[in-house]
């Protein structure tokens, strides 16, 4: 299954604004993606509580998972957002 | 028959109309059997949307795009997929709606406590979340200040800043409260708003709800059942006065505005305020996971410093701690905040944040033709002051001070003055540590009354002290929007006011009555008095 392993950018970690940004774009991807850390159980990528409540902070690295046609390209763009700090204003 | 109730007036104005409350949140019903649970899902995820529905109609509506943000973010949190995949599986396992919308919220709760930090502050929106959802179910109006449509009064035990924090001022006509003071934060949100307000008022929550009551927010009274119209009457005489604060023989007292960020110069320009006694710096740094950078300081500092071209800015550095904990500066667990690290104290711990400011601060003044001072808050002692000082000159600022809201910083005023151009007090901060209670303490409220004697009279030895040496003291508390006090404070030696913009026109009016030298007879007259309500009635 297509992985990404990446560091989260945002200087407040996946919180408020950065969170949401990260929520809103997984619920556009064609395919469902999921996101753990480390080896907890994988959450829904677009579900906002289940996303705050992995409580990453800047450079906690996390693991997007999908499956599907798309897979690659939903996984690479959310890997890139997430890496990006989201809190900056031209976020 | 007109029935009277009696608080305390902390924000002057009279205006009537119909009573509502915050509605509180809904308790949980008993437990009901589910006969169809495919039905009770349906209700539950119904109520959610609701939920979600009123939460964007609302972030449509607010005027400011941060508290828009917040309400969507909160959107998205009622309308999660896997909080409803919670509440369908509690549901199928024999819950009824209510309580499956209970337990769901329930888990992710647990989460976000267990997690801590952040999310832990974030339990307190889950929360509300739920009740919202709750109250849905049980036909009960939303937890929160209610938007019925029309003006009215609004009524509450007391109001926190969540409450308020999209309340449409063109829609509430004034507030009452049960319990809070003179420098709770319901009498500070009704200066900056400019509306009536009555605080410590007993028996106003066993007002039924769409009584006409009339509320007096000069005495303190409101009136159950009595007038009949909308309208906010004013005091005629305010709106005509403009220029310079000014006793009636010319004696000037510069009156000031109190601002938070640009969007607040209008308002001041409004009220012809002769320039910013305060500029609140705390603004930029609420809800900051990390301290704004130099550039978005420099941004944020000259946007005011512009708009206030050739008057002056007295700029406030960082007030951090106590009611203002910011998360990036890791200030929780201390046990008693308000005698903690606040305000120049965290330059003990963080010099950093201070000396960027100093220089961001800098940086926008030499781009601007403002006149800009710059002040520390909670300064205690002479060393602090100096220190200060010598760090503002350093940054190449000219003008330096000190904000009084200490005692100790009080009783040595004159000394202050040595080394220091300005002072300013906060006599709500220095009500708080001068009669040692606490400012949101309703109960204390009597003893945080700024008529108080005591607190006078360390006003007076400021003021004092200003005479001697020539140089400004300003008071920019809450006090200095009182109007009757004006006058007081002009005889204390007090050079200037600073307050919201809104209390102006009535502070500049009630000076014009006065001769300086009568100011100086009704200081007298107020420090001699035995408590603070004798002292109020010094001034007719």
């Amino acid at each position: 299954m297509p992985t990404r392993t990446v560091a989260v950018g945002s200087a407040s970690g996946l919180h408020a604004r950065p969170a949401k940004i990260f929520v809103e774009a997984a619920a556009k991807a064609p395919v469902k993606v999921t996101i753990r850390v480390g080896e907890k159980k994988a959450v829904p990528a677009k579900s906002m509580l289940s996303v705050l409540a992995l409580g990453a902070k800047q450079g906690t690295e996390v693991i997007l998972e999908a499956d599907g046609d798309g897979a690659d390209e939903a996984l690479d763009g959310l890997a890139a957002l997430l890496a990006k700090d989201l809190d900056a204003d031209d976020a | 028959m007109p029935e009277n109730l009696a608080g305390i007036g902390v924000c002057a104005g009279v205006a009537a109309g119909p009573l509502l409350r915050i509605a509180a949140a809904p308790a949980l019903p008993p437990p009901l059997p589910v006969t169809d649970a495919a039905a009770e899902v349906d209700r539950a995820y119904a109520a959610l949307a609701g939920v979600v529905a009123d939460l964007e109609r609302r972030a449509d509506r607010a005027a400011e795009a941060t508290a828009a943000e917040v309400l969507r973010a909160e959107a998205m949190m009622a309308g999660d997929e896997e909080l409803r995949e919670a509440v369908r599986e509690r549901i199928e396992g024999g819950a009824d709606a209510p309580h499956a919308i209970d337990a769901a919220f329930g888990t992710f709760r647990e989460m976000f406590a267990e997690a801590g930090g952040y999310l832990a502050e974030r339990v307190a929106d889950l929360d509300d979340l739920r009740d919202r959802a709750v109250a849905v179910l049980l036909g009960l109006p939303m937890p929160g200040v209610p938007q019925p449509g029309h003006p009215y009064v609004l009524a509450a035990r007391d109001l926190a800043p969540a409450d308020t924090a999209d309340l449409d001022p063109s829609q509430v006509l004034a507030l009452v409260t049960e319990i809070g003071g003179p420098t709770s934060h319901t009498a500070i949100l009704a200066r900056a708003l400019g509306l009536p307000a009555v605080v410590a008022c007993p028996g106003v929550l066993g007002v039924a709800e769409h009584t006409l009551v009339q509320v007096d927010g000069t005495t303190g009274r409101v009136v159950i059942g009595a007038g009949s119209t909308f309208r906010k009457v004013a005091d005629a005489e305010v709106a005509e006065l403009t220029g310079p604060g000014r006793t009636s023989d010319g004696h000037a007292v510069k009156l000031l505005a109190n601002v938070g960020s640009a969007k607040n110069v209008p308002a001041a320009d409004e009220a012809h305020a002769e320039g910013v006694g305060l500029f609140r710096t705390e603004l930029l740094f609420l809800d900051r996971a990390s301290e704004p950078s130099r550039k978005e300081q420099i941004a944020a500092y000259g946007e005011v410093f512009r708009a206030m071209a050739g008057r002056r800015v007295v700029i406030r550095t960082l007030d951090a701690g106590a009611d203002k904990p910011l998360p990036f500066l890791n200030q929780q667990g201390e046990p008693n905040p308000a005698l903690g690290v606040r305000g120049l104290r965290v330059a003990r711990q963080r010099p950093r944040v201070l000396t960027t400011q100093l220089e961001a601060i800098a940086a926008a003044a030499r781009d601007s033709d403002a006149d800009v001072w710059v002040m520390a808050p909670m300064v205690s002692t002479l060393t602090e002051a100096t220190e200060f000082a010598a760090a503002v000159h350093e940054a190449g600022l000219p003008r330096a001070g000190v904000m009084i809201e200490v005692p100790a910083a009080a009783l040595r005023a004159g000394d202050l003055l040595g080394v220091v151009d300005f002072l300013s007090i906060g006599t709500n901060d220095l009500s708080q540590y001068t009669f040692a209670a606490d400012r949101m303490c309703g109960e204390l409220a009597d003893l945080l009354d700024p008529w108080q004697p005591a607190l006078l009279r360390l006003i007076a030895i400021c003021g004092a002290a200003g005479r001697d040496t020539g140089k400004p003291v300003g008071v920019c508390g809450e006090a200095a929007a009182d109007p009757q006090l004006a006058p007081v404070l002009a005889g204390l030696g007090v050079s200037s006011l600073s307050m919201s913009p809104r209390a102006l026109p009535g502070v500049r009016a009630s000076l014009a009555r006065y001769s300086y030298d009568e100011c100086r007879r009704l200081a007298e007259l107020a420090l001699a008095a035995p408590d603070a309500a004798s002292a109020r009635k010094v001034v007719l």
